[in-house]
């Protein structure tokens, strides 16, 4: 306790980031205003204080002038941050000490034209956390402990891949399936692009490797009812055939896999037999050419591209990724069993990049597959002919000129999406939806599979349209994610959290109503927050009206002293309250 | 004065989504206006009325709060409660003699450092023409001579 009450002797540390901040900040100047702010016990410049000479300097810095806060003015804090605090912990400094001053994403960079401005608005930023840092308070994380088992949602192939994987690791899983069959989506294709693999066959091997494993428990015609709990300690209730059943696990991974976009009412889809979508097409495929020849030898086929994608406005204004490789492996697949015949792909912009995948499309278009480039504003038309062909009135954008191809089957390539029931299953794990309604992680490119709530991660095509080595990857990515808490037998629980002061608790549940998390319980009259639970939103602590809650790390003290020191502004005095 | 009234923002951004965009307009080194200051939270949701009524009352002449998009926000619901807040709080603040136009909530994604940028260029520009804050010495100056 002695400790928190010490007066703030803050250490600042001003960063030239080579010429990232140096360049447009005179770095000096502001190391010279941050001396002669109140509680500032030393200040230096580094040329850049994320390299190891820098990390000495802080730690040094701590020891020598005893230093019990550390603001450091460089990047963004959604990046070195950790770094920072870890230069902290080993002098001996509480990680929650730390603050940084962002002058460079928000200062260097944005103001290259004007280094005056940018200079005094470094000094304000850098004034700003060192009065932010004074009134830091050193925080505990809690420690949970974490069953080793593992709930795995969607018995596709990225549930199954990351089953086998955390199986293997030797913790236990239980693999929920809504379908009475492991194998979601690629039960429904036929081959598999660039190698032209049968899709059955991948399939097979990996559900018969799931089912004879010991650490497997595979529960097909299965759906999840609630989950409850929180990272380490969730609660599992599943539902098979009206039966509940419950058990306990330590992380969840929601791999529950996408839909093709069914695209009534377009180009004749649901009106004429022979406007089929890719995935209705591959089942034609699977049943094999004799099959297809009994039903008919398709002399002009046309595959439409960006059937209900890349729309002006969300949901699915997203490219769906693998409709132009799946168009250019079924148009040479028709080709291969029908020489004679003329296969088209009417497209907008063909995206096959990646290794193989470019080859791929080369390739097609060797093999005689025709390319026909078409506009928003100009899309293609279908109309149906006497005899059940079709009519297609493509203008080829590229060439100027109007094709009416007369086609016995004609393919409407169509993006993924969301499952209906993705809304329920976000309401149950209270995980977000993007705009696009697939599942929203973390962070894109630093949190690619992890949800903002520890102990729950996402994978495949539950995330966004990915094909099989993709979802395969993140499959191994979210074991990776899960693993290491539940190796670890415990977690440490982010000390962000709220805390609510019994004494001015009045039970009014406001924070109960408002919290997004359930982390508010109202026990004999008065709020208290399960720590496991709490996110840190601050969403409670802005709304109590009693001003009962305490958000850590953001407290109102904390935002105050940002608030009051961002500008040196002249307000006029009020006049002085009498004494009651 | 005859200098041009450069007018304070002061920003409150969610780690999230916005603050991750004012990041953006940094990397993508798209340039804005130096006068606004930043206050990272952990959400919208988390900005008291009592911060931005405190902002006003240190005279700084306007506030701006972003947040996640609807249906983005990562602790689910925490920008609709900000929402409510700030129509509230632009209700009391015309009360009390403030334009509430110097009060601005914007949804701000973490790619949209252009939109960042173009928001606070907006913002600045909105509250140039309405002049300083009543509560600033330099308003109540002018207004008494």
């Amino acid at each position: 306790m002695a400790q928190q009450e010490e007066k703030p002797k803050v250490g600042v540390f001003i960063c030239h980031c080579g010429i990232n901040i140096g360049g447009v900040v005179n770095v000096p100047q502001v190391v010279k205003y941050a001396q002669t702010l109140p509680n500032v016990a030393y200040a230096e410049d580094n040329i850049y204080t994320c390299s190891a000479e820098g990390i000495d300097s802080i730690k040094a810095a701590i020891k020598e002038h005893s230093l019990n806060r550390v603001v450091v003015a460089s990047c963004t804090p959604r990046t070195h941050e950790p770094l920072f605090r870890g230069a902290c912990v080993d002098a001996g400094v509480n990680p929650y000490l730390f603050e940084l001053a962002n002058i460079r994403e928000h200062c260097s960079w944005v103001h290259m034209r004007e280094p005056e401005k940018a200079t005094e608005k470094a000094k304000d930023i850098v004034r700003m956390a060192i009065a932010r840092a004074s009134f830091l308070k050193p925080q505990e994380e809690a420690e949970l402990p974490v069953d080793p088992t593992a709930l795995i949602i969607g018995g596709g192939i990225s549930g199954i891949t990351s089953a086998l994987c955390l199986a293997n690791q030797g913790f236990k899983v239980y693999l929920v399936e809504r379908e009475p069959e492991l194998g979601g989506m690629l039960r429904k294709i036929y081959k598999l692009y660039p190698t032209d693999e049968e899709a059955s066959k991948i399939l097979d091997a990996s559900i018969n490797a799931v089912m004879s494993h010991k650490n497997i428990n595979a529960l097909t015609s299965t759906e999840i009812k609630n989950v409850e709990g929180y990272i380490g300690n969730f609660e599992v209730t599943a539902l098979k055939n009206g039966e509940e059943n419950k058990f306990k696990v330590g992380t969840v991974i929601v791999a529950t896999g996408a839909v093709e976009f069914k695209p009534v009412g377009v180009y004749g889809y649901d009106k004429y037999d022979r406007v089929l979508t890719q995935v209705e097409l591959e089942k034609v495929l699977q049943s094999g050419k004799s099959a297809m020849d009994r039903f008919f030898k398709p002399q002009k086929v046309a595959m439409i591209q960006c059937v209900g994608a890349r729309e002006e406005k969300p949901p699915r204004a997203y490219c769906s990724r693998i409709c132009c490789m799946v168009a250019v492996k079924n148009a040479m697949l028709i080709k291969e069993w029908y020489p004679e015949s003329e296969v088209y792909i009417i497209y907008q912009d063909m995206q096959t990049y990646g290794k193989d995948y470019e080859e791929h499309h080369r390739k097609a278009r060797e093999a005689g597959i025709k390319f026909i480039n078409y506009t928003k504003e100009n899309p293609p038309e279908v109309m149906p002919l006497p005899d059940k062909r079709l009519r297609v009135n493509a203008y080829h954008a590229l060439l100027g000129e109007k094709r009416e191809l007369d086609c016995d089957l004609v393919v409407l390539s169509t993006p993924l999406v969301q499952h209906e029931s993705a809304k329920e299953l976000s309401k149950i794990l209270k995980v977000p939806l993007g705009q696009d309604e697939f599942f929203l992680e973390a962070h894109v490119k630093l949190r690619p599979v992890d949800f903002a709530t520890d102990g729950i991660y996402v994978c495949g095509t539950a995330h966004g349209p990915k094909d099989i080595g993709e979802s395969v990857s993140q499959a191994y990515a979210v074991s990776s994610r899960a693993a290491s808490p539940m190796a670890n037998r415990k977690v440490r629980a982010e000390a962000i959290t709220a805390v609510v002061d019994k004494d001015r608790c009045v039970g009014c549940r406001m924070c109960e109503k408002l919290c997004p998390f359930g982390a508010h319980r109202i026990e004999e009259g008065k709020s208290t927050v399960i720590e496991a639970l709490c996110k840190g939103c601050g969403v409670c602590a802005a709304a109590c009206l009693r001003r009962a809650i305490t958000m850590r790390h953001f407290t109102d003290d904390q935002i105050m002293a940002e608030v009051k020191t961002a500008f040196l502004t002249e307000v006029p005095k009020p006049p002085e309250a009498p004494a009651i | 004065m005859t200098e041009q009234f450069e007018p304070r923002i002061l920003g409150f951004l969610c780690n999230w989504c916005s603050y991750a965009g004012a990041d953006l307009a940094g990397v993508s080194r798209i340039s804005y206006p130096t006068n606004i200051r930043i206050i990272r939270i952990m959400c919208s949701g988390r900005v008291d009325p009592l911060h931005v009524l405190e902002a006003f009352r240190q005279g700084i002449d306007g506030v701006l709060v972003t947040g996640c998009h609807p249906g983005d926000c990562h602790y689910i619901t925490g920008n609709y409660a900000c929402e409510k807040r700030v129509k509230f709080l632009k209700e009391v603040l015309a009360q009390i003699g403030i334009d509430p136009r110097r009060l601005r909530l914007e949804w701000v994604s973490a790619s949209e450092g252009g939109k960042f940028a173009k928001i606070v260029k907006e913002m600045i520009g909105e509250v140039r023409k309405l002049g300083p804050s009543p509560l600033r010495k330099e308003y109540q100056e002018t207004v008494s001579t």
